[in-house]
């Protein structure tokens, strides 16, 4: 009970911080993307739209901001043994973290927000790249402990406790590498995503053609790259994935027997943890070999075998994940992505013809596009840590055994009440804050736009 | 090995940090609504922080942060033992950094005036939650052998660590007082000035019962350490700059004292970061509780290189920030040129904020335009 209660308050909060966090890394990025089109090109409309998606870049960095706060304390809060055994290893990053991103973050976007008028316009302009490279950074430093938990590196056992012995090995990591690539993908499709959908709202009511027209072309210019990159990430990552972490991919494909080479079931129906035997629709032949391991031929190991080889080496006990949770998050996650991407690519071809502002089916479709970056990254998440249970540390420590020993079922219960209602709560008024502030309409340009004339600072 | 002491003592840095920076915006949170008594006047009040707190709440997710790096049993033993306490603290903290962004999302008095009072309660609640955990670290909790914590709430809210709850929220708002009175004009800054005038004999006999007290419970010998002694004497005169018209000195005075009223803690504290009731052997110490050597040294590094860099810029937004700020700026134009009444009108309050007496045309534009 306690260890479940432990583990969906840990779930709940770590997936309601990835649902801003991804906007806020890449809105930041866009937003100085515009800002600097301000800059170089001059003219009111880059400024208005900077001015337009950096509110709503605002009201997401703040709940952002909170919702990690309460990470940075449920370490040592639900799971203090797992903190005192690796604390030495995955502590470093987390400090490292604060020290080189969270000040950064959070000193230039005061400075950004309230320098309008303060600062020279070149300085204003660094300091939302800073902001953005805060943001790009702090993930950077989180994944590396996040990666050292699916495959741990850098360490030496001493009187069984893992004591780190290479910061470096954290950094150079492949696991590292390529996971974080694919959030800082993931956080600009998302972001991107955000942009287009609030133009393509804009553009259906009758907002200002053609300064949304222009925000929904860099939504889209930044999209279509940043997800097929993310597909091809995701690829790679499964193969890394594959060799490290072989149940997790076993279990994204309900795999029981090991196959050599191995189809990819479209759909399938059970196949579950309690049924080795599913029925496979839509098999296509030789996709999983390729998926898993590069090649065409490739053998992935099932989790009957696995699960044998890891009982003889770690004990008896059940090493499966949940196959649920990874054969759907695993189709999720790609199938929405392939839609995203198609979509992105209609936006980019009616760009080309100069219908982009004017064409409603596709608007109204953008409008809506925007759920499935949240849904993605999600089923990617749950994917990821779902998919190494029962681990905590994978081969190292298991999840059981990381739980606090002192607290209660009932502390756990008002955490995860209190959690939940304020999140809730605060989750709607953001959902609702963004959705008037998208609706607003363009600030007006200024009277003249004469260079050198302080603009004023946008909030309080 | 020099590498746990010099950790020890950026923990403190850090806590000290953040109570010194972040210990003025809870108390301009908890006084915004007081001495503003009008919209344009609690944005006046806020907007002393508005580029800063939330640089300034960094200085405690960092020293949380580190001590999970640098002592991984005092971060694990103190979070698991402080529970109830640490979910308080956080909601109360959620609260605080939402209420910043969204009071002024909408207009309606009722709205604000909720977030209003949600950001008071909660900037009253972080320091008197956070000085209850300090307070807790240095007189004891139970705490067994495996130091693992065997007590329950009832033994987390023990007299002295309520004090220090108490001192260091009311030192918290003397503070704010003092910092709102420094960087506003007009009736803001004479309330502030008011309010601080008023609080000041409070929390400087807070702080001069919590300087005996902590001695007590440190049970460090009779004579006061040059440290407490040094809270004192400032104390004292923090109660009397208060008096002074002199608010740059009033202000250097709170600090000085916020400070080392800190640092008092931890040394007293020290070599023990975790004091255990139970069993004084069982208390948690430094190098109990330290990360190996090599971790403590690339921390070390990180921070080294770091620090100077974080204090740096923040000192800089300082400097950028560091105008007066009055409730003029937040009131409407009082004659508006024709040509801009087609944009819409302003309702009282309302204009896109921050100080801007030289936006000319431009500003008065964005202010008119912006709905």
């Amino acid at each position: 009970m306690r260890e479940d209660l432990a583990r969906w308050q840990f779930a709940f909060t770590s997936v309601n911080h990835f649902l801003f966090v991804p906007v806020t890394i890449g809105l930041a990025f866009l937003t100085a993307l515009l800002q600097t089109a301000w800059h170089r090109r001059g003219g009111s409309e880059y400024l208005r739209l900077t001015r337009f998606f950096g509110t709503l870049l605002v009201i997401n960095v703040a709940i952002g901001v909170v919702t990690g706060l309460v990470q940075e304390f449920e370490f040592g809060m639900n799971w203090s043994a797992y903190s005192k055994l690796v604390g030495n290893i995955f502590g470093a990053p987390l400090a490292m973290e604060g020290l080189a991103a969270f000040f950064l973050e959070s000193t230039f976007l005061g400075l950004w927000l309230f320098g309008w008028d303060k600062l020279s316009r070149r300085v204003h302009l660094a300091t939302i790249w800073l902001v953005a490279l805060g943001s790009v950074l702090s993930a950077a430093f989180i994944m590396a402990a996040n990666s050292w938990m699916q495959h741990p590196v850098g360490y030496l056992m001493v009187h069984g406790k893992p004591q780190l012995t290479d910061i470096w090995a954290l950094f150079t990591n492949p696991v590292f590498i390529w996971s974080y690539a694919k959030v800082v993908l993931a956080a600009l499709v998302t972001g991107a995503a955000v942009m287009l959908a609030v133009s393509a709202w804009q553009l259906r009511r009758g907002g200002d053609r053609a300064v949304f027209t222009r925000s929904a072309r860099l939504g889209l210019i930044v999209l279509v790259p940043a997800i097929l990159l993310a597909m091809l990430v995701g690829d790679e990552l499964g193969v890394i994935e594959a060799r490290y972490q072989p149940m997790k991919i076993a279990a994204a494909e309900a795999q029981w027997k090991t196959c050599q080479p191995c189809a990819f079931s479209l759909i399938q129906i059970g196949g579950g943890n309690n049924d080795h035997a599913p029925t496979q629709i839509l098999a296509i032949p030789h996709l999983l070999s390729l998926l898993a391991t590069n090649h065409w031929n490739g053998k992935v190991v099932g989790m009957t075998p696995l699960q044998a080889q890891y009982a003889a080496k770690y004990g008896p006990g059940n090493y499966v994940p949940n196959v649920f949770v990874q054969y759907w998050g695993m189709r999720a996650m790609a199938y929405l992505a392939v839609i995203v991407f198609l979509v992105g690519v209609w936006g980019l071809w009616l760009s080309r013809r100069k219908k982009l502002g004017t064409a409603r089916r596709f608007l109204w479709t953008a409008q809506w596009l925007v759920i499935l970056p949240f849904l993605i990254n999600t089923a990617g998440w749950l994917l990821t840590e779902s998919g190494r249970q029962p681990w905590i540390v994978q081969g190292i420590m298991l999840t059981k055994h990381g739980l606090s020993p002192t607290v209660s079922t009932p502390m756990l219960w008002t955490s995860v009440i209190a959690f939940v209602l304020l999140y809730g709560t605060l989750g709607t008024v953001d959902l609702l804050l963004m959705l008037r502030y998208s609706r607003k309409e363009l600030a007006p340009a200024p009277a003249q736009d004469a260079a050198g004339e302080p603009v004023p600072a946008m909030e309080y | 090995m020099a590498f746990v002491p010099l950790w020890f003592i950026l923990i403190a840095v850090l806590w000290t940090g953040f109570f010194v920076l972040e210990g003025f915006d809870l108390g301009v949170g908890m006084l915004h609504g007081f001495v503003g008594k009008d919209e344009a006047e609690r944005r006046a009040a806020m907007s002393t922080i508005g580029p800063l707190w939330d640089g300034n709440e960094v200085w405690l997710i960092v020293a949380v942060g580190a001590t999970f790096a640098a002592f991984p049993d005092w971060y694990a033993t103190m979070f698991s033992s402080f529970y109830l306490l640490v979910v308080i603290a956080l909601v109360a903290l959620i609260l605080r950094g939402v209420s910043f962004e969204y009071r002024e999302k909408r207009q309606s008095p009722r709205w604000r005036r909720t977030w209003t009072w949600l950001l008071a309660i909660a900037s009253l609640l972080v320091p008197l939650v956070i000085g209850i955990w300090l307070g807790d670290l240095l007189a004891g909790v139970p705490i067994d052998a495996s130091h693992t914590f065997t007590g329950n709430f009832g033994d987390l809210l023990q007299p002295y660590a309520i004090f220090t709850g108490v001192a260091l929220a009311g030192l918290c708002l003397l503070h704010g007082g003092t910092f709102l009175a420094l960087k506003t004009e007009g009736m803001v800054r004479l309330r502030s000035a008011r309010l601080a005038r008023l609080a000041a004999p409070v929390s400087v006999l807070l702080v001069l019962a919590f300087i005996c007290w902590t001695h007590v419970i440190a049970d460090r010998g009779a004579l006061l350490n040059p440290v407490e002694f040094l809270v004192f004497i400032g104390a004292l005169a923090a109660g009397l700059l208060a008096f002074d018209r002199h608010e740059g000195w009033a202000f250097t005075a709170t600090t000085v004292v916020m400070g080392l009223a800190i640092v008092t803690i931890f040394v007293d504290l020290y070599p023990r970061v975790m004091v255990s009731s139970t069993n004084l052997a069982y208390s948690l110490t430094a190098r109990g509780a330290a990360a190996p050597p090599y971790s403590l040294k690339v921390t070390t590094v990180a921070a080294l290189v770091l620090l100077p860099f974080v204090l740096a810029y923040q000192a800089w937004t300082y400097y950028v920030f560091r105008r007066r700020i009055s409730d003029r700026d937040f009131r409407p134009p009082p004659a508006r040129p024709r040509s801009y009444t087609a944009v819409g009108a302003a309702a009282p309050g309302q204009g896109p904020a921050g100080s801007h007496r030289r936006g000319g045309r431009l500003a008065r534009a964005w202010r008119t335009g912006r709905s």
